[in-house]
């Protein structure tokens, strides 16, 4: 007896879900991240008005000065929805620890001089706050903002600045042999040191910036652009021979900022060339927060580096000029 | 006489922005549904380009990992880092 193995192709009656099809214009197979993403916000039906803003809806276009047609428009060019976003993290997360193990191993933050590592307690660690008022500012961009397409990769960096306020911690623990002496006295300059005060005083700014976007802007362009692109790019000659144990411990940083900056870029350049309005309105806060943050930095940057805030120009001007770049008038 | 060269993928999530690119870059290319693969068929060659899938699927991506998803193939193979391509060109 002979037996005839035949295979049926069965099509499914519908590809992806309808509110999905009808963004896509036709019924096709979908990513993951157009279904996890496109439509989730909810847009209308909300029973209660928020006693605390009466004048605003849960979810309101109004809570920005910039108008987008859809705020659907500005997707995230890395794609991430959960998963993927986790997976990302996860391998960096690798690296990170095998730097550490390695830096550990060798002792190389024990062979750093008592100049270098005063340095780095001054000049890095207090980076621990300042990434944790970044992730309360990406936080309320998520609660205030509107559409998942933003909101979402909002409080995924929300998570990446609360992961590396601990990797700055973990240096520390290094440094102090883990007791967290160094942590106490990073947190002292932060709140006490002259060459710091600019930059906590812009954080706390931000923390009452009442316009979402707006603050998606000083957030990005300012404290990202200007600021880490200080700490983690132009700083290098503060950290002395122990510059390239820094580097290493804060490649994270400089990965997370690469990537980051692909979706932060994308969002500003799509909301700025969505209209004129919009344009003259997101130019007039770049300019603002980017020259707020070059002030900000320069003393530290005179402080760390005795060159007048030199470092903290060369930073501002690279995010002045990556600004020109996403259509912005500066 | 020409000879079709061929590529057969798996119809997942994975595959999808590679087949997507490959019908982008491939004019011509004809495209045979099967349960649980594509066969895509195109005369004389048939390329896989890096930059396209990277672009689809937002991040980068090494040409090997094609080889995940990828059921059988036909054509001589020529394979550098930025492209995959089956032809009976020599």
């Amino acid at each position: 007896m002979t037996v005839q193995i035949k295979t049926l192709d069965f099509e499914p009656k519908r590809q992806t879900f309808g509110h999905i099809a009808r963004r896509l214009g036709a019924d096709k197979p979908a990513t993951r991240y157009q279904e996890a993403t496109l439509d989730i916000q909810a847009t209308a039906n909300f029973h209660y008005k928020p006693l605390w803003e009466p004048e605003f809806w849960q979810y309101d276009t109004r809570k920005t000065a910039v108008v987008m047609e859809d705020w659907y428009k500005p997707l995230d060019p890395r794609q991430y929805y959960y998963a993927t976003y986790n997976i990302a993290r996860a391998n960096m997360n690798q690296a990170v620890e095998r730097n550490f193990a390695f830096v550990e191993e060798r002792d190389l933050i024990g062979r750093m001089s008592a100049d270098a590592r005063a340095n780095v307690e001054r000049g890095l660690l207090p980076l621990r706050h300042l990434h944790w008022g970044s992730n309360m500012n990406m936080a309320e961009m998520t609660q205030r903002g509107y559409g998942a397409a933003v909101t979402a990769p909002c409080i995924f960096s929300a998570g990446d600045h609360l992961g590396m306020a601990q990797i700055i911690s973990r240096i520390g623990l290094e440094l102090d042999g883990q007791t967290g002496a160094s942590l106490d006295k990073a947190k002292d300059a932060w709140m006490n040191d002259a060459a710091w005060q600019g930059v906590r005083k812009l954080v706390e700014d931000t923390f009452v910036e009442r316009d979402w976007f707006q603050l998606y802007v000083a957030q990005t362009l300012g404290v990202n652009g200007v600021i880490l692109q200080f700490a983690y790019r132009n700083c290098d000659a503060a950290w002395k021979e122990g510059a390239i144990t820094i580097a290493m411990l804060t490649e994270f940083m400089s990965d997370w900022r690469a990537e980051e900056a692909r979706w932060s870029d994308h969002v500003v350049k799509t909301v700025a060339a969505e209209s004129a309005e919009n344009k003259a309105l997101v130019s007039q806060w770049a300019k603002h927060w980017i020259d707020r943050a070059i002030a900000a930095v320069g003393p530290l940057s005179d402080a760390l580096l005795g060159d007048g805030g030199a470092a903290a120009k060369a930073a501002g001007d690279s995010a002045a000029a990556k600004a020109r770049a996403l259509g912005l008038a500066l | 006489m020409s000879q079709l060269a061929s590529l057969t993928l798996y119809n997942n999530d994975d595959a999808r922005p590679i087949i997507d690119a490959i019908l982008a870059d491939n004019p011509g290319v004809r495209v045979l549904k099967m349960p649980g693969a594509v066969k895509l068929d195109c005369e004389d060659k048939l390329v896989v380009k890096r930059a396209s899938v990277e672009e689809r699927m937002g991040h980068s991506w090494d040409l090997q990992e094609i080889h995940l998803v990828l059921i059988s193939m036909a054509g001589h193979l020529d394979e550098d880092d930025d492209q995959f391509a089956v032809s009976w060109s020599h």
